[in-house]
């Protein structure tokens, strides 16, 4: 059973490390959210409301980077052939098409009091909601190719073509006027928002971080179990 | 060299036989144009102002339905392998069969779109900018299909899915092709420029993209 080695250390190491990633999982977001909801101030123009960007901006910087992810795991099996590197970018697609859900709808919530609409077709949501297809045409392939080692190598490709996508809603605020926030973290010159806003916004994204690491280890944990049931399935029914 | 051209005269002088090219096209672009004003409501004035767009949005799903076909009979009759095969590299291969079906049903259907407009009220003056941008963009939407048709060969409801995977990527061209068409006019030859910039990335990695995916299925 030599094609399980690599899993199989790959399963010890990810036993090992879950409890501690799920504890620092929680700390971080118990330290987050006392941050977003009690210390932050309030918004002087919005109130209380603003405080739906400690859970939507987060939200929306994982299902980028998920999506990131998932084209890195499948560059590596293309370039290395990685016998993990399918697992995890099969595994990673519906934690970040979640993530993509939510980002769209907390920023839905969050813009019927702001902006009075639940949806403008401006080119960062536009480009979001493309980016949930992405997901869900990813999703999609793995289901419809039968044959696992066939759908892999189809799903690398469907992967690493959407990822045109990623840099388009990253800069997609300031290359088109657009209704959305324009980018106030992640830019040339640094952050331009206050440390008291700031530092509760950078913990909750770690916190969604951690969450996901944690997930999607679970996650490749059972899609290895999956594989082990279906090869031990295929060589019962070759002896029989 | 040869090769390639002799595959690109196969494949046209196929289309031109075969049922199932740009006349069905044509039908299924009039059938969705009869039914948007029916569902629009027959005003004038609004069907003038949506003009641009139905008959862009009408033209992507027009190539992007006939774009099964681009793969699909030749691996069925064992004729992709072959392809597969030949002294020309399967990206080549698969970049003559999209220009083919670029040939063969983008092509006349985006320059027979605009006139069709008529039926929507499309202003006449806009008719010459349109089909300028829909031709400049035409080729790139068969280099996208071409990515979708390898990635779901053989499937069933292929179709649903070259949808899914393929209109993401369809996005910027509808974009800079309606602002090379309705934009005010010192945005049309940037927008158009845009288009040509779309279409010669698509016609260097698209090819790379289908044939990667063939080869999961050749194996």
């Amino acid at each position: 059973m030599q094609q399980f080695a690599n899993p199989t250390r790959f399963l010890s190491l990810a036993n090992r490390a879950l409890p501690a990633i799920w504890a620092v999982t929680l700390i971080l977001f118990a330290i987050g959210l006392y941050g977003a909801l009690v210390s932050a101030p309030p918004d002087y123009q919005q109130g209380e409301t603003v405080r739906i960007m400690f859970v939507h901006v987060p939200a929306a910087w994982l299902a980028m980077l998920v999506y990131t992810v998932m084209a890195l795991a499948s560059a590596v099996a293309i370039i290395f052939r990685h016998p993990l590197a399918d697992v995890a970018a099969k595994a990673a697609a519906p934690i970040g098409a979640v993530f993509c859900f939510l980002a769209l709808t907390t920023g839905s919530l969050w813009g019927k009091p702001m902006w009075g609409a639940w949806w403008v077709w401006d080119a960062r949501l536009t480009s979001m909601f493309v980016l949930f297809l992405l997901y869900v045409g990813y999703i999609a392939i793995w289901q419809a190719i039968e044959e696992p080692n066939r759908a892999a190598m189809i799903a690398r490709i469907v992967a690493l073509v959407g990822f045109i996508n990623i840099p388009i809603v990253k800069f997609s605020v300031d290359w088109w006027n657009s209704l959305h926030q324009p980018a106030s973290v992640f830019k040339m010159g640094g952050p331009s928002i206050d440390p008291s806003i700031l530092w509760p916004l950078l913990v909750m994204g770690l916190a969604y971080s951690f969450l996901f690491l944690a997930l999607h280890l679970m996650s490749m944990r059972s899609e290895i179990a999956a594989r082990k049931l279906r090869n031990l399935q295929i060589a019962r029914s070759g002896e029989a | 060299m040869t090769l390639l051209f002799a595959l690109l005269r196969r494949d046209l002088i196929l289309a031109a036989r075969q049922g199932g090219g740009v006349g069905t096209a044509l039908g299924f672009f009039l059938t969705v144009l009869v039914l948007l004003p029916i569902g629009i409501g027959p005003d004038q004035i609004t069907l003038q102002r949506l003009a641009p767009g139905i008959l862009w949005i009408t033209l992507l799903l027009s190539v992007l339905l006939s774009a099964d076909r681009i793969f699909q009979q030749d691996f069925e009759d064992g004729s992709l392998e072959v392809m597969a095969m030949a002294p020309a590299s399967l990206e080549l291969v698969a970049l003559t069969k999209a220009m083919a079906h670029w040939l063969s049903t983008s092509l006349p259907l985006s320059i027979a779109a605009p006139f069709l407009g008529i039926l929507l009220n499309l202003r006449s003056e806009i008719i010459w900018p349109l089909t300028l941008a829909m031709v400049l963009g035409s080729f790139a939407l068969s280099l996208l299909a071409s990515i979708g048709a390898s990635l779901t060969l053989n499937l069933r409801r292929g179709g649903l899915l070259i949808s899914i995977l393929v209109l993401p990527l369809y996005v910027p061209v509808l974009v800079f092709g309606m602002s090379a068409t309705t934009g005010n006019p010192e945005v049309i030859a940037p927008s158009l420029l845009i288009l040509a910039a779309i279409t010669l990335t698509s016609l260097v990695l698209a090819p790379i993209a289908a044939a990667a995916a063939l080869r999961a299925y050749l194996k």
